[in-house]
């Protein structure tokens, strides 16, 4: 076994996904506690640029597998590469992220190597031979620490735990190319295409700030005041369970236990109540700022700013604002 | 169709949860347990297929005695068969070692579907899926939010959602499918299916019928729970009443000098 600490990385468009950055710093620190090196695995068609990306980003090695049946992610390419890969060079850890590949990918890979799996990881650990992770459990009322042996152990990372660290060109890093062959019939199942939805907002994985509303914004109409703020502050939007069930956002807004995980540094409550089921997805946020009219509301429980006030006044004169402070600083 | 449907039975998330005094588990004393969330969805997603093909609905578990209340639950919506797997060796078992368990019972039945929940609402794996797609060696598709069979019922063409963006998947069967809940609307357990499914045996097997009692379990483990802790405390903060500008001042404030992401 090496002492090596692998992450997945995710990509598109030749640039890494921030949640694979994030994880190099996670890898570092485990790296660290191993004593051995952190390598990025990079699979695709053309890597070249996102090698360097992660090289600049920590990674001390950087494998990469390249190959046309690899342009677009599919469970049964990925898996076959990534447990080559680890079978050949038997890394102590293997790092992949909370999203629809990482969380598609890491467990049928776990299967087919024998491997320890633990997932949805909010720290991870090196510590007396184990991974020790924990994570977040029923519906976040609990911490679960999991424990995880063998070789290689692999850890499904949660989004914004870890800080991206600044790219510096004059690191040393080393690519090395995986020789890669894939039966193109030994992938099953076949992508017909990926629909981009535009957004005019950042990604909810990606954002610093979250912007979300709730069953008080009473209609699909008034989410635009949430965007408005949202470009202002370099935001993304999401919500709570209500609107989505009401049709009035997509799914993919959703927040809480049916929804996604988040943990930004600051997280905007707007006309959410704060039922434990949201909560669920979001607690774990650094800051909570809460505006809603109902003093009442369990989310000032947990906030650490608590507005009570009429949403639909005070966010158009917020995001007013929030434009005048960034102004004034660059002006 | 042969469709088979995997059923856990968790904690409702409305309920309060107790740990346990060591922080061994959760204390379960009076605990409401209910089908897992998405399990309803994947059941419906099973009923669907049959209305359209024919065929059964099988339902399978891996867990204790009173498992069957779940079971039941997914007969009474309309399934056709419940079988759970039951064994005191089964203990201690991580994701793995339950999807090795499913993977053995469900080779011993006639499938061209697996459906699963994306993930269940207790610990929020969503491991379990693809590892049996794996143990299988069948394809799979995760956390699908839309599903259009072909005439034939030979395969689907799949939407998952993805960061950003829909893929859209062509999937053959049989196949391993995981479910989101946006998939569908899971109907109510009807009057006459609840009285039907409480008269429906429900036949249990243990590992040692499938061969397994010694390959799952704690000792074949690679992941344990060390521990349950309660989470960090969150503190109500400050609570700003007043007028409109006066929030505003407050929030800017926070976010200035607070939060540090506004300059």
């Amino acid at each position: 076994m090496s002492k090596d600490v692998w992450v997945f990385i995710e990509h598109a468009q030749g640039t890494p996904k921030k949640i694979s950055l994030e994880m190099l710093g996670c890898a570092r620190r485990l790296a660290t506690a191993l004593a051995g090196s952190v390598v990025a695995f990079v699979p695709g068609s053309k890597v070249d640029q996102v090698a360097a990306a992660v090289g600049q980003r920590g990674a001390d090695v950087v494998y990469t597998a390249e190959h046309a049946l690899l342009e677009t992610y599919t469970t049964d390419g990925y898996a076959a590469v990534l447990a080559d890969a680890v079978r050949a060079e038997s890394p102590a850890v293997v790092l992949a992220g909370s999203t629809a590949q990482g969380r598609d990918l890491a467990p049928r890979v776990a299967a087919r190597l024998g491997a320890g799996i633990v997932t949805d990881c909010a720290t991870l650990d090196w510590r007396e031979a184990a991974l020790v992770a924990t994570r977040p459990m029923y519906t976040r009322k609990v911490i679960g620490t999991v424990r995880v042996t063998g070789v290689p152990c692999i850890a499904v990372v949660l989004p914004a735990m870890y800080p991206v660290a600044e790219a510096d060109p004059s690191r040393r890093w080393e690519v090395r190319r995986r020789p890669v062959q894939i039966d193109g019939k030994a992938i099953r199942t076949s992508v017909r295409e990926v629909k981009t939805v535009h957004r005019e907002t950042i990604p909810l994985i990606e954002a610093d700030v979250i912007i979300s509303g709730g069953r008080g914004m009473k209609g699909p109409e008034h989410f635009v005041i949430l965007d408005d703020l949202a470009r202002a502050l370099r935001a993304a939007v999401g919500s709570s369970r209500p609107p989505v069930d009401s049709g009035w956002v997509p799914h993919d807004y959703e927040i809480g236990q049916t929804g996604k995980t988040v943990s930004p540094q600051v997280y905007i409550a707007c006309g959410i109540s704060g039922a434990p089921q949201h909560l669920a997805g979001m607690s774990g946020s650094k800051l909570i700022v809460a505006i809603n009219k109902d003093p009442n509301a369990p989310i000032f429980q947990i906030a650490d700013l608590g507005v009570v006030g009429d949403l639909f006044e005070i966010i158009p004169k917020l995001t007013e604002a929030v434009n005048k402070v960034k102004a004034g600083s660059h002006g | 169709m042969n469709i088979i449907v995997c059923i856990k039975q968790v904690p409702d998330t409305e309920a309060p949860i107790r740990i346990k005094a060591d922080g061994s588990g959760i204390d379960d004393t009076g605990l409401t347990l209910v089908m897992n969330y998405y399990d309803e969805h994947a059941t419906e997603a099973g009923l669907r297929l049959r209305e359209q093909f024919g065929g059964t609905v099988t339902l399978v578990s891996v867990g204790a005695e009173r498992v069957k209340e779940a079971l039941r639950t997914g007969l009474a919506m309309g399934a056709d068969d419940a079988l759970l797997v039951s064994d005191p060796a089964l203990a201690g078992a991580d994701h793995l070692g339950i999807a090795r368990v499913l993977a053995a019972v469900i080779r011993t039945l006639p499938h061209d579907v697996v459906i699963c929940g994306k993930l269940s609402t207790d610990d929020n794996a969503a491991t379990v899926g693809a590892a049996l797609a794996e143990y299988l060696g069948l394809p799979q598709a995760t956390a699908i939010a839309h599903l259009e069979m072909d005439g034939a019922g030979a395969g689907a063409v799949v939407h998952r959602e993805v960061e950003g963006g829909v893929e859209v998947l062509a999937v053959p069967f049989p196949a391993v499918l995981t479910v989101e809940r946006s998939l569908n609307e899971p109907r109510y357990p009807s009057l006459p299916g609840i009285m039907k499914a409480r008269r429906k045996e429900i036949k249990t097997v243990t590992a040692e019928h499938l061969g397994l009692a010694a390959d799952v379990g704690m000792a074949a483990a690679r992941a344990t729970l060390v521990r349950l802790s309660p989470p960090p405390a969150r503190k109500a903060g400050r609570i700003v009443e007043g007028d409109a500008d006066q929030a505003v001042a407050a929030i800017i404030s926070f976010l200035k000098d607070e939060a540090k992401v506004l300059s």
